[in-house]
């Protein structure tokens, strides 16, 4: 194995994407360019995962939606795609459950890359990825100097979320050790020197900081979803503020009001009411 | 009921290359001036500056002006127009604010000969009123020693007005309290809040793509395209 061998690194953000943004897509780019960058990595893919309604946020519209504006904003992009497994589920499911889905993934799929078995090309069967697992682990062992490794899934975000980790109850502990020690961070951020402010003050974030990379972005990019639902609202024009075809859909649909902002009012966000629950068991 | 008068915004500047905040401030301008009630825009002009400008940096106006026709295929209302690259000067920013008026007056349909008698045929069209828009970077430059000519900013302000864009940084009331000229003209001045901090700025642009990066979602991709096309703005420091 080269040592110029570079880990490749597969990009995912989480988010409502209510609707996605230009902003949203910049991350992608500016991550991208970043960890290339160094020298050490290979940014092979960028995943947009939206939200489930589960979720409960105020002014949420239906996943359905928000799912095919991902899909048309990422239309011509060759490498960032939208993947709606998180959208689906029935319940909230947390951030660090859905890294470990698309790492699970990844995996499988190399594994498989890998594989010339003949159990696989059988047709009509569909493995179960335990099983590509274990045959993984086992073929690994021997292919092992001759990959490159798995491709890592790495969550990209804004300074906000990464903030976000200091609101009382809305992460688990383990959940924050997980995605930044077995996962990594990309977070890209305007004041940097809040953000190391902030991985500062924290132990675990302070511990994992070689896998959270801070990236400045120099541009004030400041096109968030709330502005962008309520330019809407006052009928004002959000072109060149999120992709032409988005634009285009939501006004088809007509898809931000008062109404749809006046949703899930008065209930709790999803990982607030989990840990209520939790508290009370 | 009062009719609105009608409004086409000119867009002056480098465009080196034209970005999403250029074509934001066109955006912005209008929903400012359809807020107040009294105006409809009824189009938006981006004019390139001539190569003599003598700006850093400054690409062939061909493709400026190519670069910003590209940006707009999807726009049903903003055009560019290459008179003021096409001169064999540079020229005062007042005087292709004058051209351009003239040649609004001139597409007017004149109303004498055509009147065919109808009972409710509109009332005649207001003139319409071209104003310069800009950001508020531009505003403050009124203040720059020998930059404008103070008769040139009072005609400006005066016989056209001007619609200028907030920008992160600037007091465009200040600047204007600051300035006799603009204060005894300030309603004339339409100061338009951009909600959204968007300081895509060209140079920025041109040195991402100097150093390779992507500029994907900072213009649009027609232009990004066309730059890759024909290799501009590949190293720093392109004459």
């Amino acid at each position: 194995m080269e040592n110029s061998e570079k880990t490749e690194v597969v990009l995912l953000a989480c988010g409502s994407f209510n609707p996605i943004t230009n902003m949203h897509l910049r991350l992608f780019e500016l991550a991208r360019d970043y960890m290339n960058g160094t020298g050490k990595y290979e940014v092979i893919k960028g995943i947009i995962s939206p939200v489930g309604d589960a979720y409960k946020k105020k002014g949420l519209i239906s996943a359905h939606h928000r799912v095919i504006m991902a899909e048309l904003a990422t239309r011509n992009s060759k490498w960032l795609e939208v993947d709606t497994w998180e959208s689906l589920q029935q319940d909230w499911i947390e951030t660090a459950t859905v890294l470990r889905h698309h790492q699970e993934k990844l995996e499988a799929s190399s594994c498989d890359q890998q594989q010339d078995s003949p159990v696989l090309e059988r047709p009509g069967r569909k493995r179960k990825w335990a099983e590509q697992r274990q045959d993984c682990s086992q073929k690994k062992s021997l292919e092992q100097t001759k990959t490159k490794g798995v491709p890592k899934v790495k969550l990209l975000c804004g300074a906000d979320l990464l903030e976000s980790f200091g609101v009382p109850n809305l992460w688990k502990g383990e959940d924050i050790t997980k995605i930044v020690g077995d996962y990594g961070l990309i977070c890209i951020t305007r004041a940097g020197n809040d953000a190391q402010k902030f991985i500062y003050e924290s132990d675990v974030l302070w511990k994992h900081q070689n896998n959270i990379h801070l990236v400045n972005e120099w541009i004030t990019n400041d096109i968030s979803s709330t502005k962008i639902r309520r330019a809407l609202r006052r009928g004002q024009s959000i072109r060149y503020l999120v992709p032409d075809l988005v634009q285009e859909y939501i006004e088809k649909h007509s898809l931000y009001s008062s109404e749809s902002e006046e949703r899930n009012v008065g209930v709790i966000l999803a990982p607030l009411q989990r840990k209520t629950a939790e508290a009370d068991t | 009921m009062k009719s609105r008068i009608p409004v086409v915004l000119l867009a002056c500047g480098s465009f080196n290359p034209i970005t999403n905040m250029h074509l934001r401030l066109f955006e912005v301008a209008r929903d400012h001036l359809h807020q107040t009630g009294r105006y409809q825009v009824i189009g938006g002009i981006i004019s390139p500056v001539n190569d003599n400008y003598g700006k850093k940096d400054l690409v062939a106006a061909r493709h400026r002006v190519a670069m910003a026709r590209l940006a707009l295929q999807t726009s049903d209302w903003i055009q560019v127009d290459p008179w003021e690259s096409e001169q064999v000067q540079w020229m005062e920013t007042v005087k292709v604010l004058r051209h351009h008026h003239s040649e609004l007056l001139r597409s007017l349909p004149w109303k004498e000969g055509l009147d065919q008698g109808k009972a409710d045929s509109p009332a005649p069209a207001a003139v319409p009123e071209l104003k310069l828009l800009c950001g508020a970077d531009v505003l403050k430059t009124f203040q720059t020693p020998n930059l404008w000519k103070d008769t040139h900013i009072q005609e400006i302000v005066e016989k056209f007005g001007l619609v200028c864009v907030d920008r992160a940084g600037h007091d465009p009331k200040g600047y204007i309290l600051g300035s006799p000229i603009l204060q005894r003209y300030q309603d004339n001045i339409h100061l338009a809040r951009e909600p959204v901090q968007n300081e895509i700025s060209a140079t920025y642009i041109r040195r991402a793509l100097g150093q390779g990066q992507s500029v994907k979602y900072l213009l649009p991709d027609a232009v990004i395209a066309y730059i890759k096309e024909h290799d501009l703005y590949a190293s720093p420091g392109e004459e």
